[in-house]
């Protein structure tokens, strides 16, 4: 099998599985899916809380307080689950940084992303069989998960950062990111929108892991799982 | 001139033990310990005055009148006394030539040793023809004066931020004081109006230990600006515990809950007044059943509605004044969703006619 260097498109045969996703990034995945979802819950809840309506003295009820902790718990493990796979990007597999770096200053990069555009919008017919992340998945996920998810933890953490004075604990370190904005109000609005930056990336990207599944040549959902690039022909 | 805060003081009429409560309630504010209070009376009773000049930009005034109604009789006098003997437009006995006069000699006696105090902002536009006094731009009277201070004071969110003038589309071109003073350090003193106390603290703390007051990133005095309304905010049990008030006559408004969802900025507030208060520690907005507007932050005028939590992320063109964060959100989820949809329809279409174009060709074969 002959694979083009930095499209990671496939250009002879015979196709033969190569294994992709090592464990860190595949552990890092699922890690990721399972925190966002409770992110973006407690995280709609806290733009728009409902009341807790009848209930008494304030003392025996902490019910928003619960939403906030969830919201902070998830947001550290996703936010150290983001560090240890940049960390696997410089350790891992060849595959592991591409989601950081998209050659795009490769001409065969470019070349390969736009003959995947062309197949997602009908015009090239036939699907290329691709090792590692096609160069369109890879600019989407840079732009959109990258950025995002990035944009989403330093806006957060300045967020909580607030909760202690100037100068002291998180503020230190992302007491910044308010200056950067200005006022601490644009921080919190761009956290809020950057929630659904990211889900209109998680629809992408959900819709194209499964119609690659099914109408790809090769599999897409169980690499995740096993980490194993699988053809479900072996002819190119 | 050599006359003290205390000789001034005396002179009016303030007994000793009211001028010792005033330096404990200003060391207080300030977060020093007693050790503080006893620097701020010797230094209020050994330094000579500290002369402040007080200029006012595009304004409403609404700093100075805050000033001179700090219902604490002795903060007032105190106030007044620090600036009102110098030079204050609003404030001073002196008029027209006069007035320009004594402006000419503190700055000329006491070069490089007063106090520049500016409320309002300065206007670019038209080289600064929209805020003029005596023939002279407010921008050449500022640099005029700030010159030759030792520090500058911007009074109030006009001078620190711009605040209303600067509000879209800002047809004068308001700029904040520290825009035009770039040589000086600036103290941010923001608030629309600032708490008195917090003003008569600024300079308490000027005269007592000859430098500037500890500032955050942004230029604040750190012990004032340091925490969010919400921090310390007597209604914090209630947000943590999820009780809001809906509509501003509704039970949970009756019973003083959090008013987070009727648009409480508290959460992104930086101001002293869930601490110090208003009026003598009496109230402040929250208390008062109103949520914090955000007075005192960078551009609160231009984010939407004071009653809502999420402020308008869109020009008004865009969506009307209601486009927030979720609303623009769940629009941009739902066009990716039928986008998706219809992009999965097609592909299924597509899939099936070269199935059976295939299976005809197989057939063929
Ligand atoms: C997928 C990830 C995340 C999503 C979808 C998300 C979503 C949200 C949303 C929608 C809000 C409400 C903002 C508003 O009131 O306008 C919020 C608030 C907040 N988020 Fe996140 N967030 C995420 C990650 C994080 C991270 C990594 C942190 C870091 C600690 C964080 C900390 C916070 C904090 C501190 C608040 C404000 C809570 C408050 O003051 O009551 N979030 N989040
Ligand atoms: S009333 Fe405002 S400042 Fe007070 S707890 Fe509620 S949101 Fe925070």
């Amino acid at each position: 099998m002959k694979i083009e260097k930095y499209s990671g498109r496939v250009t002879e045969g015979p196709l033969e599985n190569v294994y992709v996703y090592e464990a860190p990034v595949r552990l890092w995945h699922w890690i990721t899916v399972l925190m966002m979802i409770p992110l973006a819950v407690t995280g709609y809840l806290i733009g728009d809380p409902p009341s807790v309506t009848g209930a008494g003295e304030a003392t025996f009820n902490y019910t928003f307080a619960w939403v906030r902790i969830i919201h902070f718990s998830c947001a550290m493990i996703f936010a150290v689950a983001f560090l240890m796979r940049v960390y696997w990007a410089i350790v891992g597999n060849h595959y592991a940084h591409s989601l950081f770096l998209p050659p795009v200053w490769r001409l065969a990069w470019w070349k390969g992303l736009f003959r995947q555009l062309a197949y997602y919008l009908f015009i090239k017919k036939e699907p290329d069989s691709w090792i590692g992340h096609n160069p369109l998945a890879q600019a989407g996920m840079f732009m959109m998960f990258v950025l995002g998810a990035v944009t989403i933890i330093v806006t957060g953490f300045a967020l909580y950062a607030q909760q202690w004075a100037s100068g002291q604990s998180w503020m230190l370190l992302f007491g910044w990111v308010h200056c950067l904005f200005g006022e601490s109000q644009a921080v919190r609005t761009v956290h809020h929108l950057a929630m659904y930056y990211l889900l209109v990336f998680v629809i992408l990207h959900i819709y194209m892991a499964f119609r690659e599944d099914i109408m790809g040549k090769e599999t897409v959902i169980s690499t995740m799982v096993n980490g194993i690039r699988a053809f479900k022909t072996k002819d190119h | 001139m050599t006359e003290t805060y205390y000789d001034l003081l005396r002179r009016q009429g303030i007994s000793r033990r009211s001028f010792l409560q005033f330096c404990s309630l200003t060391a207080a504010s300030l977060g020093l310990s007693q050790v503080g209070a006893q620097e701020i009376a010797h230094a209020m009773q050994t330094k000579p005055r500290l002369p402040v000049i007080w200029l006012h930009g595009m304004e409403c005034t609404c700093c100075s009148e805050a000033f001179i109604r700090s219902s604490h009789p002795l903060v007032k006098d105190v106030v007044l006394s620090m600036i009102s003997l110098d030079y204050s437009n609003t404030l001073m006995a002196a008029a027209a030539d006069q007035a320009e006069e004594q402006l000419e000699s503190i700055i000329r006696d006491y070069k490089g040793k007063y106090i520049l105090a500016v409320e309002g902002s300065s206007s670019l536009a038209g080289d600064g023809i929209y805020c003029m006094s005596r023939g002279k731009t407010f921008i050449e009277k500022l640099a005029h004066v700030a010159k030759d201070a030792k520090a500058v004071i911007s009074w109030g969110s006009c001078a620190s931020w711009g605040c209303v003038q600067a509000a879209k589309p800002n047809p004068t071109q308001a700029v904040p004081i520290h825009k035009v003073v770039t040589n000086k350090p600036v103290i941010k003193v923001p608030g629309c109006p600032p708490i008195p106390e917090v003003m008569t603290a600024v300079i308490t703390y000027y005269l007592t230990y000859d430098s500037i007051p500890p500032l955050d990133a942004q230029g604040r005095p750190k012990m004032f600006y340091s925490q969010r309304i919400h921090d310390k905010c007597y209604r914090r049990p209630h947000f943590d515990a999820g009780q809001f008030v809906e509509k501003f006559d509704d039970d949970g408004a009756r019973m003083g809950y959090c008013l987070y969802k009727v648009g409480c900025k508290g959460p992104t507030t930086y101001n002293a007044c869930s601490a110090i208060r208003w009026n003598d520690g009496l109230s402040f907005p929250i208390q008062s059943g109103h949520g914090c507007i955000g007075c005192s932050e960078d551009n609160f005028w231009d984010k939407g509605s004071f009653y809502k939590h999420l402020p308008t992320i869109l020009p008004p063109g865009w969506g009307g004044i209601e486009a927030t964060a979720d609303k623009v959100g769940l629009t941009a989820v739902a066009v990716t969703g039928a986008a998706v949809a219809a992009h999965a329809a097609l592909s299924a279409i597509k899939q099936t006619s070269s199935k059976s174009r295939n299976d005809k060709l197989a057939a063929k074969e």
